[in-house]
């Protein structure tokens, strides 16, 4: 009753294929833009942006990167760190020969680049699958991060090995470097993630999505329909890769300021995290792209809340029990609802449909 | 050869022409000097025991296996080595024997699939979702519900077609080969574990696209009370051999085909 379906006539094909038919989640969609964009700026200081709100945003958008690949295309995939690094080196490379180009055009040129050496990772793809394939794409992760180290050209041959952003503008206020006001960091990852969200919706529901899904669930059909599965897989690589470049490129310049890549980019740090936010919010799901970066961000905080404020454990003792409680919840996760936090959610609209009788 | 030129064929007269087809994997030759032709507009059925090569005979006609040696005259011209992805544009639909769904997609979005090739507008416009990469998508929406309707598939529109009853995986898996429009469908054992109501209304089905969109149809099937009532000319193929054809009253008095179903008596 709460979540009413009936009575909303679709005359149209568009209307039926628009990404959200339902006029409830219109208003919900429509009521979260508002307070995202109107209230959150004007609230928001610097814990929130630091802990919670830009690494949510940044990890979205990663997210939505490898449920391209993963999700979409059935291509698994553990370089997402690999990937990130391109993307932020992108970033620091080009800010240094380009110091009047503005931020944004930097950060979409970084996801450009990622989106090529992500093609050039995907060529194996052609040839091997699933675990063989997560294993080439292991080797991707490991040889980019060694790159990024052993070629001192990368990080303009500086003595620690670490590359720091300087400060650029937005409209006249910093958006990147240490003096960077919380909404303007905040509002300029919005803005890309809401953007990039809607493209990435965009080509799902459309022909390349489609053609990302046939070779997912069955390539020999898709083949003889007439699926390039090369073309297809090397374009499911290209797009994860400048959404996950974007994505590393955020991670530097805007919410880390400065990074080393080992411990950055580390497979530990990003490729399984955002491994898990896909598995757990939902393979194959725009939704549970956000709801896994969602989960796996604010948990270690929500363990610590309770674990150092509520039980009184010191905060070293709380950081070892957090991993062990980390792990364990992701496999009572994985046995109690395989397909993740997307399908909870669709579980729960049923309900509401239904609500307040119980069939 | 395309689809234009499959398309100028007067009906009556040859679309494909097979060969002297050989087709081996290592030692085991699959096909063994078979030629036969598949006239434009007729239900042409493939028989035979289990293991005589049908499936294999499709694959090639569909580019899938390379045969060893032969020659395919498609539209009149010869064709060489070809990839699957040219046989689907020069306007070849098939299906699967065991079902080749996508079975994550709803019945929409598989039907969808068909559309595929047809679709050309770029991934920045699709990205976009703007103006003629919409207009496109409705466009092949359209065309797709007009199969939904030919099939009565409107109940299932939405469902994953994973969950859906093997019968009716069968008829969405007939919906995504029609929704591209073919001008040869190839149906691999569309009956196969079927129930008489479901066979009726899948002949039925075969039946109307051959009559009025005028689709040249080439189907392996082991009903044989099904072939000789839709088809208008059969072969039949026995190891690999092709062991008669002919029209379906020819084939069911002839002597190697009864023998090959029945087995040879030893005391002649």
């Amino acid at each position: 009753m709460l979540y009413k379906e009936t009575g909303q006539y679709k005359s149209t094909y568009k209307s039926d294929h628009a990404i959200f038919p339902l006029i409830q989640d219109k208003i919900a969609f429509s009521t979260l833009m508002f307070i995202a964009f109107l209230i959150v700026p004007f609230v928001i200081n610097s814990y929130w942006e630091k802990a919670i709100l830009v690494p949510f945003l940044i990890f979205s958008l990663a997210a939505i990167g490898l449920n391209i690949l993963t999700g979409y295309c059935g291509q698994v995939s553990l370089g997402t760190g690999g990937f990130m690094a391109v993307g932020a080196f992108s970033t620091y490379k080009i800010m240094t020969y380009f110091p009047d180009l503005n931020i944004m055009i930097i950060i979409l040129i970084s996801g450009l680049i990622t989106a090529a050496v992500g093609i050039l990772f995907g060529l194996p793809s052609l040839r091997i699958k699933g675990f063989y394939l997560a294993v080439a794409t292991l080797a991707s992760q490991f040889f980019l991060v060694w790159l990024f180290n052993k070629v001192p050209w990368f990080y303009n041959y500086s003595d620690t090995g670490q590359i720091t952003v300087s400060e650029r503008l937005m409209f006249g206020i910093p958006v990147t470097g240490a003096t960077a006001p919380p909404y303007a960091t905040y509002l300029f990852c919005l803005i890309l993630v809401v953007l990039l969200g809607f493209a990435a919706k965009n080509l799902i529901r459309s022909k390349m999505g489609r053609s990302w899904m046939a070779i997912r669930d069955m390539d020999i059909a898709a083949e003889i329909i007439g699926v390039p599965p090369l073309k297809t897989k090397l374009s499911a690589f290209a797009i994860s890769s400048f959404y996950i470049g974007v994505a590393g490129a955020l991670y530097f310049a805007v919410f880390l300021g400065a990074i080393e890549v080992t411990e950055s980019f580390d497979i530990m740090t990003i490729s399984f995290p955002v491994l898990f936010m896909i598995i757990i919010g939902g393979l194959g799901s725009m939704l549970g792209s956000f709801l896994g970066a969602a989960f796996i961000v604010t948990l270690p905080i929500g363990l610590k809340f309770v674990m150092v404020d509520l039980v009184g454990l010191s905060a070293v003792t709380a950081k070892h029990f957090e991993i062990t409680i980390w792990g364990l919840l992701m496999i009572i996760f994985l046995i109690v609802e395989p397909h993740g936090l997307a399908r909870l959610w669709s579980i729960a609209k049923e309900k509401l449909r239904r609500w307040p009788f119980p069939y | 050869m395309s689809l234009e030129d499959l398309k100028n064929i007067p009906y009556g007269k040859t679309a494909i022409e097979l060969k002297n087809i050989f087709l081996a994997f290592g030692g085991v030759k699959a096909l063994t000097d078979v030629s036969f032709e598949v006239k434009k507009g007729e239900v042409f059925a493939i028989i035979g025991p289990n293991g005589a090569g049908k499936s294999s005979m499709l694959n090639v006609i569909n580019g899938f296996y390379k045969p060893t040696s032969g020659t395919i005259n498609f539209a009149g011209t010869d064709r060489g080595e070809m990839e699957p992805e040219f046989a689907a544009k020069s306007g070849i639909a098939r299906t699967f024997q065991n079902i080749a769904l996508f079975k994550g997609m709803s019945t929409l979005d598989n039907l969808m699939t068909g559309r595929l090739l047809k679709q050309k507008q770029n991934f920045l416009m699709q990205a976009l979702y703007f103006g003629p990469a919409e207009k496109e998508e409705e466009e092949h929406r359209e065309k797709v519900e007009r199969v939904i309707d030919f099939l009565d598939l409107q109940s299932i529109r939405r469902t994953p077609v994973g969950s859906l009853p093997y019968g009716l995986q069968k008829r969405v898996e007939l919906g995504r080969a029609l929704a591209m429009e073919p001008e040869i469908l190839l149906l691999d054992e569309p009956m196969a574990g079927m129930n008489v109501e479901e066979k009726q209304d899948m002949s039925r089905f075969v039946l109307t696209v051959n009559n009025e969109l005028k689709t040249t149809i080439v189907l392996i099937e082991h009903d044989m009370g099904v072939v000789m009532d839709i088809s208008d000319r059969i072969v039949v193929l026995d190891y690999g051999k092709k062991i008669g054809s002919g029209l379906p009253n020819e084939i069911r008095s002839n002597k190697a085909v009864i023998d090959a179903y029945l087995g040879v008596a030893d005391n002649e």
